[in-house]
Order: C-alpha cells, then sequence, then structure tokens
C-alpha cells in the first residue's frame, strides 16, 4: 500500500503566531500616538507619516525586485519603520524629508545588511540620525502646535537655559508642546504600549529599566545641585517614551535575555541622561539606542542565560 | 516552559477499550535503547502467547515476546515507527488467545521475593521505559549508586495523550503495588508521584495512598521531561552529563510501573501497552489495550470512520512524536499515542529570517538560545554551537513551537549535537 504521509522532525504543532501578525500588532500599538499627534499638530503630521510610510514600503519592494528574494512589504516591518522615522520628525519638515529618510532607512539601515533580522541599528533610528545630520535646520524647527506656549520643544528651551515654569506636567503627559509627530503625546504612547505589554510583544525589561535610570540620573544629575533634578519632566518630555517601548525593544537590534535586556535598558538610560545633562543636543534618545544597538552583539555575548545542571 | 492548547478533549474521558486481536503482529527485535535482540525462534515456528522470541546480546538490552500465539511466519525487515526499517518478527496468529497461561502469584508470594527476584523477573520480560525513551528498566534498577528518591512519572505533559492518565485513573491500586515493588527493591524510602494539574481524577486517585506522595504540577510543557520532573519536585538538577542516580534520583514513568506490577504479580511479559489513538480525523478516538506488534493500520481502523483522511500519522505526542510514512508500521513498548493529523493541521509553513524576538530563548526550559544555535548550525560553526550548549538540549520542541518565523530550529539543533560530539 502506498500512502503519502507527510514526514517531518518535530514538533508537529505551532503556536498560532507570525512575524507579520506581530508587526501588524506593532503598527496598531503606534495608531494611538499617531492620532494624537495629527490632533496636536494638524493635518501637517497626517501627511509626514503616510509620506514616509509609503517610502519605506516603496523602497522595501524595490530591495526585494532588485535583489529577486521574497516580497516583505506585506509583513509590516517596513511599515513600522515609516512610522517611527515619521514620528522622529517635526510636523512641518517639507515633504522630500521623510522620504529621503525612510529611503536612507530601509536602504542604508535594513536591506544593505541582508533585510529584515539582519540589520545591526534600528533602521528608522539610522534614517533619523542621517536627517539631522544632513539637515539640521529642518529637523530642530519646531512650529508652534494648536494651542501650545512654546515653538521650541521643552528639552531644548532648558538646554538654552530657558524658564519652564508655564509648562504644566500634564502638558507635557497629553503633549500640548512642541516636538516631533509621535513622541509628544505620553498617553496616547502608553495606551498602545500596554497593549503590546499586554500580548507579550515586548517584555518590561528595557521599558522599565530605560525609563528609571533616566529618572535616577537625571534627579541625581540634572540640576545645579545634586539630588534636586526634574526628572519627571526628564521623563514626560523628549522621546523617551517613544523610545523606551518602541524604538529600543526592537528585537533585531537589541540583547536575546532577559538579564542582557536589562543591560541594555540601563545603558540607554546612562547615555540619554548624560548627552541631555551634558551633552551638545537637548535630547539623546536616538543617540543612546543606536550606541546600544552596536553594543548588543558583545551583550548577548556575555549575557546567556544558565544552562540547566551548570553553575 | 510553554502552556500548549492540550486537546486531550478527545480522549480522556474514554475507559480504555481492548482492541481486537491483531491476525498478525510485526515484533520489531529492537524496542529499546541500545542493542538489537537476537531471534531465537525461525520461521514456521509454533509460538505461545508470552514466549521468548528474542533475547539480548548485550547488557544494554531486553529481550522481546510473542504478543499473540501462533506461527512466526517471516522474519523481515518492516517500518519501524523510531527506526525507519527494522528486523522484525512476523507472526500469524491462531486466535487461541490463552491469558491464563499466565501464573498468578500469590501477595505471599510476591512478599517473599527478594530484591534480585523482583530485579530478574524484571528484565525477563523485557520492560523498558514506556513514557518514550525506551531505556532498558533492568538496568536502571541497577543503579551503581545509591538512590533515595523516586519519582513516578505521571506528569503526560503531550498534548492529545491520556494513556498514562487512563491507567492512573483504572489501574491505581496495581501501579501502588508496582511501586511498592520497586521501592522494595531500591530500598527507597521518599516517593512521589508527579502529576499535572489537568488530571484531576489520577489526582484524587493516589491521594491518601500511603507511602505515596502526590506531586501536583502545573500543566506546562515539559513538565513531564525527566529533568525539568526532578527540578520541580524535588528543587534539584541533575548536573551537566550526569544522569538522576548521580544525585540519588531513580524515575520511572506510571506505565513501567504498571508493566512491572503484570511481570511480578501476574508473570506476564511486556506484549501489550495502552495507547491513545486520537486526532481531528478520527470519528471515535480512544484509548486503547494493543498488542505490541499491531500494525497501526488497525487501530485507525478499530477508531474509525475517518472524518477526514489522514495527511500525517504521528507515534507518540505532537510535539516529541515521529511521523510515520506507512500505516504497516507496528506499535511498539514505547508508542505512548498514535496522532493523525487532517490536511490543514499538517500543512507546513514557510520559513522567515529570525527577528531574534527570543520567544525560543524565553521558552527553552533549559536555558538555551536556540536561535543563536541554529544560526551557527546553518553556518556549520560547529564549535559555536557547542559553546552555546547545543548538546544540552533536550529536544522537547518548544523552541520550534513559538518560533514567529517558523524556523526549523529542533532539527538544526539536533544536526549540532550530533557534530559536537564528533
Amino acid at each position: 500500500m502506498i500512502n503519502n504521509f507527510t514526514v517531518s522532525g518535530s514538533p508537529h504543532i505551532h503556536k498560532p503566531e507570525s512575524v507579520s501578525r506581530i508587526m501588524w500588532t506593532v503598527v496598531i500599538s503606534l495608531i494611538p500616538a499617531g492620532i494624537a499627534g495629527v490632533i496636536i499638530f494638524g493635518l501637517d503630521a497626517l501627511w509626514v507619516t503616510l509620506v514616509a510610510v509609503a517610502a519605506a514600503v516603496l523602497t522595501e519592494l524595490t530591495f526585494g525586485i532588485l535583489t529577486k528574494k521574497k516580497i516583505t512589504i506585506l509583513d509590516g516591518s517596513a511599515v513600522i519603520t515609516g512610522i517611527l522615522l515619521a514620528f522622529n520628525l517635526p510636523p512641518q519638515v517639507p515633504l522630500w524629508l521623510p522620504i529621503v529618510g525612510a529611503v536612507f532607512s530601509i536602504a542604508i539601515g535594513k536591506q544593505v545588511f541582508g533585510g529584515l533580522g539582519q540589520n545591526i541599528f534600528n533602521p528608522a533610528l539610522v534614517g533619523r540620525v542621517f536627517l539631522m545630520a544632513s539637515w539640521p535646520k529642518y529637523m530642530t524647527t519646531f512650529t508652534p502646535s494648536f494651542d501650545a506656549v512654546t515653538s521650541a520643544t521643552p528639552l531644548a528651551a532648558l538646554k538654552e537655559g530657558k524658564a519652564l515654569e508655564h509648562i504644566s506636567y500634564l502638558d507635557l503627559f497629553l503633549g500640548k508642546h512642541g516636538g516631533c509627530i509621535g513622541e509628544v503625546c505620553i498617553l496616547a504612547l502608553l495606551i498602545g504600549a500596554v497593549l503590546l505589554l499586554i500580548k507579550g510583544y515586548i517584555s518590561w525589561h528595557i521599558p522599565a529599566t530605560y525609563i528609571f535610570t533616566t529618572a535616577i540620573f537625571t534627579y541625581i544629575f540634572g540640576a545645579a545641585q545634586l539630588f534636586h533634578g526634574d526628572w519627571l519632566f526628564h521623563v514626560l518630555s523628549g522621546g523617551l517614551i517613544l523610545g523606551a517601548f518602541f524604538m529600543a525593544t526592537d528585537y533585531v537590534a537589541t540583547p536575546l535575555t532577559a538579564k542582557g535586556q536589562i543591560i541594555f535598558g540601563v545603558g540607554c538610560g546612562l547615555l540619554t541622561a548624560v548627552i541631555r545633562i551634558w551633552g551638545g543636543y537637548p535630547e539623546g534618545v536616538s543617540y543612546a539606542i543606536l550606541m546600544m544597538n552596536a553594543a548588543t552583539p558583545l551583550i548577548d555575548r556575555y549575557t546567556k542565560n544558565r544552562i540547566y545542571g551548570t553553575k | 516552559m510553554v502552556r500548549l492548547a492540550e486537546n486531550k478533549h478527545y480522549s480522556e474521558n474514554k475507559v480504555t477499550q481492548k482492541l481486537p486481536l491483531p491476525l498478525k503482529v510485526y515484533i520489531p527485535l529492537i524496542q529499546h535503547l541500545g542493542k538489537i535482540c537476537n531471534a531465537e525462534v525461525k520461521v514456521g515456528d509454533k509460538v505461545g502467547l508470552g514466549q521468548k522470541i528474542a533475547g539480548m546480546q548485550a547488557h544494554v538490552s531486553a529481550p522481546i515476546h510473542a504478543s499473540i500465539s501462533g506461527e512466526v511466519v517471516a522474519i523481515q525487515d518492516w517500518p519501524h515507527p523510531v527506526l525507519g526499517r527494522a528486523k522484525a518478527i512476523v507472526i500469524q496468529g491462531d486466535r487461541l488467545d490463552n491469558e491464563a497461561a499466565f501464573v498468578l502469584r500469590s501477595q505471599q508470594d510476591v512478599d517473599s521475593l527478594t530484591p534480585e527476584d523482583i530485579k530478574k523477573i524484571v528484565l525477563e520480560a523485557g520492560i523498558v521505559g514506556m513514557g518514550g525513551a525506551s531505556f532498558p528498566t533492568h538496568i536502571k534498577l541497577n543503579p551503581v549508586k545509591p538512590v533515595d528518591s523516586l519519582i513516578i512519572n505521571g506528569a503526560e505533559c503531550e498534548p492529545y495523550l491520556t494513556a498514562d492518565s487512563r491507567l492512573m485513573v483504572e489501574k491505581t491500586s496495581q501501579i501502588a503495588a508496582g511501586i511498592a515493588l520497586i521501592a522494595k527493591c531500591l530500598g527507597i524510602k521518599n516517593v512521589y508521584l508527579g502529576i499535572e494539574n489537568n488530571k484531576p481524577e489520577a489526582i484524587k486517585a493516589f491521594s491518601g495512598i500511603a507511602g505515596i506522595r502526590v506531586k501536583v504540577l502545573p500543566s506546562d510543557y515539559p513538565q513531564g521531561g525527566e529533568k525539568q520532573l526532578i527540578k520541580n519536585i524535588l528543587g534539584k538538577e541533575i548536573p551537566r552529563g550526569k544522569l538522576p542516580f548521580d544525585i540519588g534520583v531513580l524515575v520511572q514513568n506510571v506505565a513501567t510501573v504498571y508493566a512491572i506490577y503484570e511481570a511480578v504479580y501476574k508473570n506476564k511479559p511486556l506484549i501489550e501497552r495502552i495507547v491513545t489513538v486520537t486526532g481531528s480525523c478520527l470519528e471515535n478516538p480512544q484509548n486503547l489495550l494493543v498488542r505490541i506488534g499491531t500494525p497501526i493500520k488497525d487501530l485507525i481502523e478499530f477508531c474509525g470512520p475517518l472524518k477526514e483522511a489522514p495527511a500525517k500519522i504521528i507515534i507518540g505526542g505532537p510535539m516529541m512524536g515521529i511521523a510515520q510514512y506507512t500505516d504497516e508500521v507496528p506499535i511498539i513498548k514505547s508508542s505512548s499515542g498514535l496522532l493523525l493529523m487532517g490536511k490543514n493541521e499538517a500543512k507546513m509553513q514557510d520559513e522567515d529570517p529570525c527577528i531574534r524576538c527570543a520567544a525560543c530563548v524565553r521558552g527553552c526550559p533549559v536555558g538555551l538560545m536556540p536561535c543563536q544555535i541554529n544560526l551557527a548550525s546553518e553556518k556549520m560553526l560547529w564549535s559555536l554551537a557547542k559553546e552555546y550548549g547545543a548538546s544540552d538540549c533536550i529536544e522537547c520542541g518548544i523552541c520550534n513551537y513559538v518560533c514567529p518565523s517558523n524556523r526549523r530550529l529542533l532539527q538544526t539543533i539536533k544536526r549540532a549535537k550530533l557534530e559536537v560530539v564528533k
């Protein structure tokens, strides 16, 4: 009797999970922050985001065709890169800027390394840093939001020594101030973050240690007198919450074990605080994450889990 | 450890049925870890039920007995559920199944047996570990170091399988008697029975039996893995490269314990076992008492009619079982389940690149980084695979199961394991 049974190695069942399911869930988790950005900054925020996403997806498609590899635009990863890049841009940049940034993110940040899973750095941050280095004027000009009281970001104002008394923590939490499209509304970001935590797609290790370290460090060194820093201001302003939950948790460029992730988070927190307090830039989240991305292979090597039956 | 969809509902409340006697059995000469047996019968010989038909050629081995009475019609290569193909003795049944041939021992007779007598009976009955590993039991009853704790494995953590669970409910006192025999054999005072909390009936059946401490464990896979069971019951780990008896522990599966009971009390060698025949393809999933050597098509037919033609047939559970290429393959001593999967369930997904999500790292019950070993193995960097602990893999399959990219992690790690020992 001839049987045509499938013969394959064990296991024979699989968790109902896939890369695209994870990626599209991340996209959904970013939608609240996007909506908040549009409410705060107007439709410009929407156009910048859509253009960045379209450019990222088209670049991904082009590489897929040129390299004759599987077309991966439907897995959602290029969409995430586009969204995250846009979220790190001021709302009123000329529309060619997100296009250039997104092409750079996907082409140089991701595809030249071999595509999904191979990139050393977070692609969106690679694009952002490239734009920052090339067109700093556009990247640091923040026009006033609909009812915001300042045109500069709170962190930039702090760096320039301007008084900040008129920004309340609540304004910071709700995003009523100048800043990048997706970073300002902490409330919206936390809604998305909770979704990812509940789904188990991110764990607490990196975001918690990152935010906690930044808070502690800015509390100790953030003011002229030790232990007088306004840590809550630092936590609520700039790109810390967006970075901690959505960029420092990028699977590909972060450590594998819980131990490694804690080191990664603490490292990000320290670098962010150091750049903010003593560095030349008002904000340090992008550089902090990129530097820790570079340290990831090393961290992975020294933070293996203990194997059963060994010391 | 991970929580899996259990799918035990197909068969967990089905009382064990006897499969009608097969017309022909195909009894492989190797059904254990160790050296293949030597056939002691030849074509044309008449054999009686339970007669020894193949003997040991080495210490790490277990003799094999006729599971039906009849005539040896062939000794030939035949499909084997674990090895693909192996030499088997084919017996044409004469339908004269005389179980009375086994001489019962009275409790008094049993009480008068010395540990050495019990070990000899176990050896001659051809008993091997029935949880899947099929290590000869007589060797485990002769540990080279003193053993102070006996753990009976009633976890049955594989999805779908309910054979052990049914056995614990239906043969409680016999298993308890079997446990007492092992304890007596080795002078063990601490006896534990590990059962997952998804088997309340079995837990209830054993609670209150003197001398057995029932340990209720969470239904997390692979709770029934020897290393996990020892750790979760005793809080101890087996040091790398060592065996349970190195830390004074002996682990036995409940089905093995029952086989020891039957050997000692009924003089009955290991000629049958309970097999869970299950899956969405079957109209009537069952727990069947099956003679060793029965081709699986007999079992499938008995549990039919089929709702859907099976696209994949697995002997064992869905996590560690082995996919079969033919339904002529026989049930052997270690076959605890027969799982039939339909076309959709058997469909293979494409592999995507590793996105380093670390689901495999979090899931690995022995603390490995499966994705790293996978990459090392694919690049044939065997020393790197070794550095990442490839040889510590217990092959539970969790890494494959959780991988969102459908990577064949276990296959590549198994490959690395083979290369690492070279």
